[in-house]
């Protein structure tokens, strides 16, 4: 599966740090006055939307831009099935224009992991979002944020996040997000608390490597970071919840829980928020909260996994088979001639 | 019609005897028959079995003849060894009228493959708000005993306690497709462990033990039969098993599927395992099988599901819900009931031939291997091992879960009514 990224669970702790190591280096590139690395120069990136994700399809494109790719969006709203083209026709028209790598958000659970393992493309294909299955670069951009905060930009190098205790709260049940975090935050070491109304959590959770509580209140104090995940406000029409107050009242967070949390913890949310359902402006305004953070980290962290998993520091392979192990790790910034190699081919 | 003898077969896997067929009826059962002028085929080892019953098959005739026809379906069925089935209602049009249950009935007459028994619609287009003309499907050529709105529930509790009345006049049956619409809606496999990480929406064992629980209560009130679809949950056999218990005149299927496979296999959203019901875990697979070797579950039912290539290749979400199972039910329950000890070929020959017949009140099917009776014959193979190779397939669709899977068993001749619809494993 390395060929592809699909699911967090596809990757080894090293895997995982590596892709934050290299997610460092590629931030600094954004410090530069030219914040452009050549290693992607010639190799095309579709991206391949089907459902609207502006802020997600945004990311990935300023990141493989500053690698240099050529960049294709390709939006196709709604389902295969409704607008008559189905998936296969659509990755082998993409196959077809040479697409080297497909990033690809689906409605539908298991669409990316169908694309890649039909044999209807030979490109890798990276999850930006499937159904309500999985979403492994904001899992990646959230751990990269939290080892930032938690352990440092610098001293976290090399370093996971082991023995820092996670808390997710909000709409577990639809969320990809939190699937996604759930297994690399158990990857790298850290300890996940999920807060939800029991009706908001998976049947089958007790099989999660992570703990549920459906209290806020009693794990806020115990938490080094809390990821608030967004809750749609029609949720509460298919009786999820009673009324919109109720929710927040019981697990949102303002200032007055914020309090609650250590000196040192900080609040996520991975967007778009639902102010004064979820979160307060004044928890959503605050310095301890990280969503401008997670966006601009949102951005390293796609270059690195495009650039890993494309091969950026070799020639372009028409079918790359790289895999993200150590043997990969060199990084533009540790070995510069990496990429002139691939200007001299 | 000339005469058949088949030599040396295990009858229902008992000692070696001889079976003369003249015309359309079995002449003698016995050591040492002469066999005449009759053609003689040779079955040392072979287990014959009376011609298979399917309760529950989708001929996909009128309305979806891109993925079967009823002569592709029948042929599907003589190849696995059936010589009946029953032609499920969920048709375009719906086979709520004597009008489509004549015309699927008489399509099966010029198949000439498999005694086709249409099954009629409960409510007018599977709506489940107006019962159907259920009398005038019983009155017509077809003779409807078995109603069905299968692919859908009759949900309302009122509409269901009718139809299990109302076919008291004429000793039908209502099968229920049991899945509460409201515990199901978006559902897309079994709700689990699975599911949960799968992040696919659930199909609660609940929503099927709930709609059965209330419709063998119904059936009991009513003092009226039930017949349950597809069951496929743990709890399921619990409940019927407490019906029978009560005396109730209740009976149940499984379907091959639901015997072998788990939800373990939708981790590769190959939409291939995408069947409504969803499949289930090992735990309601091992207690599905338990409860079809003590009878709870009366009988074996493929829910042969046919569907168009472009149905099954795309994203899990929008693949069609079905397997096809007419070619490889024998196979399967071989492997998962025979090889595993629980079920004799007797035992077989009941789930899969004598039950359904009896629950379908289908004529001529069913019947004992002996003299006077209909020559409905299914000869297998057992040592026969081979990998599935849906290319091969007579059904026009080729959606099964099976491809390039070792299924033991293969069926080598079938009769009906002393005609070889099969002939060493062709069709004839």
């Amino acid at each position: 599966m390395k060929r592809h990224l699909i699911s967090a669970a596809d990757l080894t702790r090293d895997d995982a740090v590596l892709i934050l190591d290299t997610a460092e280096e590629m931030a600094r590139v954004a410090d530069r006055p030219i914040k452009k690395l050549p290693t992607l120069r010639g190799r095309t990136v579709v991206n391949l939307f089907f459902e609207d994700s502006t802020r997600t399809r945004i990311s990935f494109e300023a990141a493989a831009k500053r690698l240099s790719a050529d960049v294709i969006n390709f939006s196709a709203k709604g389902s295969s099935v409704s607008k008559g083209e189905s998936l296969k026709d659509t990755a082998l028209t993409l196959e077809a224009m040479g697409a080297d790598a497909v990033v690809i958000r689906h409605g539908a659970s298991g669409a990316p992991y169908r694309l890649a393992t039909s044999g209807w493309i030979d490109g890798a294909v990276v999850n930006a979002g499937d159904g309500t299955h999985e979403h492994p670069t904001q899992a990646l951009l959230d751990a990269f944020t939290m080892r930032r905060r938690l352990v440092g930009a610098d001293a976290g190098l090399g370093k996971d996040l082991d023995g820092r205790r996670i808390t997710i709260v909000g709409d577990i049940l639809h969320s990809r997000v939190a699937r996604s975090n759930v297994h690399l935050l158990n990857t790298l070491g850290a300890h996940v608390t999920l807060v939800a109304p029991p009706t908001l959590v998976p049947v089958g959770v007790e099989q999660w490597p992570c703990d549920v509580s459906y209290s806020l209140d009693d794990v806020l104090h115990r938490s080094d970071a809390v990821m608030m995940l967004r809750v749609q406000r029609e949720r509460m029409n298919a009786a999820y919840f009673p009324t919109e107050r109720e929710y927040s009242r019981r697990y949102g967070l303002d200032g007055e829980r914020m309090a609650k949390m250590p000196e040192h913890a900080v609040v996520m949310h991975p967007g778009p928020m639902v102010r004064g359902m979820e979160i307060t402006a004044e928890v959503a305004d605050s310095d301890r909260c990280t969503v401008v953070e997670q966006v601009a980290n949102g951005v390293s962290i796609r270059m690195a996994v495009l650039y890993l998993l494309l091969g950026g520091y070799e020639s372009a392979h028409p079918s790359p088979t790289t895999t993200l192990d150590r043997s990969a790790a060199r990084l533009p910034g540790s070995t510069p001639t990496a990429a002139r190699t691939e200007e001299n081919k | 019609m000339s005469k058949i003898l088949i030599r040396g077969a295990k009858v229902l896997g008992g000692d070696p005897q001889d079976v003369l067929i003249d015309g359309e009826t079995i002449a003698a059962v016995g050591t040492g028959l002469d066999a005449g002028d009759a053609t003689v085929i040779e079955a040392a080892g072979q287990v014959l079995l009376p011609g298979l019953v399917d309760l529950h098959t989708h001929l996909r005739e009128p309305g979806r003849e891109d993925s079967e026809t009823v002569l592709t379906g029948t042929r599907a069925a003589a190849a696995g060894g059936f010589t009946a089935v029953h032609a499920m209602a969920n048709t375009f049009p719906v086979a709520d009228t004597a009008g489509v249950v004549e015309q699927v009935w008489r399509l099966g007459k010029e198949s000439g493959y498999c005694d086709v028994q249409p099954v009629g619609a409960v409510t007018v287009g599977l709506e489940g708000k107006q019962l159907a003309e259920l009398g005038a499907m019983h009155d017509s050529a077809a003779g409807v005993k078995v109603f069905s709105d299968d692919g859908k529930c009759v949900d309302d509790a009122v509409i269901m306690r009718r139809a299990l009345e109302y076919v008291k006049a004429f000793d039908g049956v209502v099968a229920q497709h049991a899945q509460e619409p409201r515990l199901t809606e978006g559902a897309q496999m079994n709700e689990g462990v699975v599911s949960a990480e799968l992040g696919l929406g659930g199909w609660p064992a609940v929503a099927e033990e709930s709609i059965i629980a209330r419709d063998v209560l119904l059936a009991a009130h009513v003092g009226s039969r039930v017949h349950i679809c597809h069951l496929s949950t743990a709890g399921s056999v619990e409940i019927v098993r407490w019906a029978k218990s009560k005396g109730w005149n209740v009976t149940a299927e499984v379907t091959p599927h639901h015997l072998l496979l788990t939800d373990e296999l939708v981790r590769s959203y190959n939409p291939v395992y995408k069947v409504n019901p969803p499949l289930r875990t090992e735990a309601d697979v091992m207690a599905l099988r338990e409860a079809l070797a003590d009878g709870t579950i009366d009988c074996v039912a493929t829910d042969h599901a046919p569907h168009p290539h472009e149905d099954k290749d795309c994203e899990w979400a929008a693949a069609a819900m079905g397997m096809v199972g007419l070619e490889t039910a024998l196979s399967v329950v071989q492997q998962t009931m025979v090889e595993t000890g629980l079920l004799d070929w007797a035992g077989v020959a009941d789930r899969m031939s004598a039950r359904p017949a009896a629950i379908g009140r289908l004529e001529g099917h069913g019947r004992p291997v002996s003299a006077g009776e209909p020559a409905n014959l299914t000869l297998v193979d057992p040592a026969y091992r081979g990998e599935v190779d849906p290319a091969g397939f007579a059904s026009r669709s080729r959606n099964t879960p099976y491809q390039g899977r070792e299924l033991p068993g293969r069926v080598t001749h079938t009769f009906l009514r002393g005609r070889a619809t099969v002939v060493d494993g062709k069709l004839a």
